[in-house]
């Protein structure tokens, strides 16, 4: 059964302060090439039947993210889709 | 008679002890309240108390919003009637979309504790009506969360309708856009404050006694108030 990703991120405009203590730490690990770091938040739900999108979207918008500071996608992925397949 | 303020508490609640005995030492007769009853039990004012409801998991404030008695807070504010949040109070306030903008993690990521001086600028609230315009006062201040946001639309609609409660004064400690500290809705029966009055009511634990003003304008306000 597929499942679905909701990924939360701050808004451009907003200041994410855990991001720049990131991007201020690199440089202690010998990284020097990196202009900017933003850290946001992925979700992921099971549905008991057939995922529906309008349902996660609605889940989104009213609790997983603050429409005032947040931005979110959702989308599907395989639920068997290992955490690194991306890597 | 004596008004009846509830004092809500969520799991994760901190400080609805000292915002139940501030409503007392005001005069008033605190009620506590439970977040999974759907009741106000008559009450004629609500405090949302500071501290990590539901933990601070997801936002905070984002889930307590969905609390059986929010739900009742929420209508019944609609209403006029009385409600402050304090810190994670205001926190929940604005999930529940009752105020506008949001709080977020501290600019520069360190949690604030210390005295803070505030300026009242908006004394017609159902909270502040015992200031004077420009009062300066001393309360704590403490959060890890406090950084107040919101599109600049909102933030000059807020200076220009007179909803900035109030501002941080000699320092702002947690970064908030024009010195926020504490704003209200558009009837100023809702206030939501960042720093915490509830700790400003004794000479034995808080810096001055300021923060009994809060609570004593609420009083104020209600026996103005038509029934």
């Amino acid at each position: 059964m597929p499942r679905v990703v909701v990924d939360v991120m701050l808004k451009p405009e907003i200041l994410d302060p855990q991001g720049q203590a990131v991007a201020n730490a690199l440089p202690r690990l010998g990284v020097n090439d990196v202009a900017s770091v933003r850290i946001g938040r992925r979700i992921e739900i099971d549905f008991t039947g057939e995922p529906d999108l309008d349902r996660a979207r609605e889940i989104a918008d009213k609790l997983l993210a603050n429409p005032v500071i947040e931005d979110f996608t959702v989308h599907l992925v395989s639920a068997d889709e290992p955490a690194d397949a991306r890597s | 008679m004596t008004a009846r303020v509830g004092v809500v508490t969520f799991p994760g609640s901190l400080d609805d002890g000292d915002a139940a005995r501030a409503v007392r030492i005001a005069g008033a007769e605190p009620v506590r309240l439970w977040h999974g009853d759907p009741e106000l039990h008559g009450v004629d004012a609500v405090v949302l108390p500071g501290g990590f409801s539901y933990g601070d998991y997801l936002r905070c404030g984002a889930i307590a919003r969905f609390a059986p008695v929010m739900e009742k807070i929420v209508d019944a504010a609609a209403g006029g009637l009385p409600v402050l949040g304090i810190c994670n109070g205001f926190q929940i306030l604005c999930e529940a979309h009752l105020l506008p903008g949001a709080l977020t993690r501290n600019q520069h990521l360190h949690f604030r504790n210390r005295d803070q001086i505030l300026r009242i600028e908006a004394t017609g609230t159902a909270w502040t009506n015992t200031f004077q315009p420009g009062q300066e006062v001393l309360i704590p201040v403490k959060n890890g969360e406090g950084c107040y946001v919101a599109d600049t639309a909102t933030l000059d609609a807020l200076e220009a309708e007179g909803r900035v409660v109030a501002r941080y004064v000699g320092g702002n400690p947690n970064g908030s856009q024009r010195d926020i500290a504490a704003i209200t809705n558009p009837a100023g029966n809702v206030v939501g404050i960042m720093p915490h009055p509830e700790h400003a009511v004794e000479a034995l634990t808080g810096p001055s006694l300021d923060g009994l003003g809060f609570f004593t304008s609420v009083l104020k306000h209600l026996v103005g108030a038509p029934a």
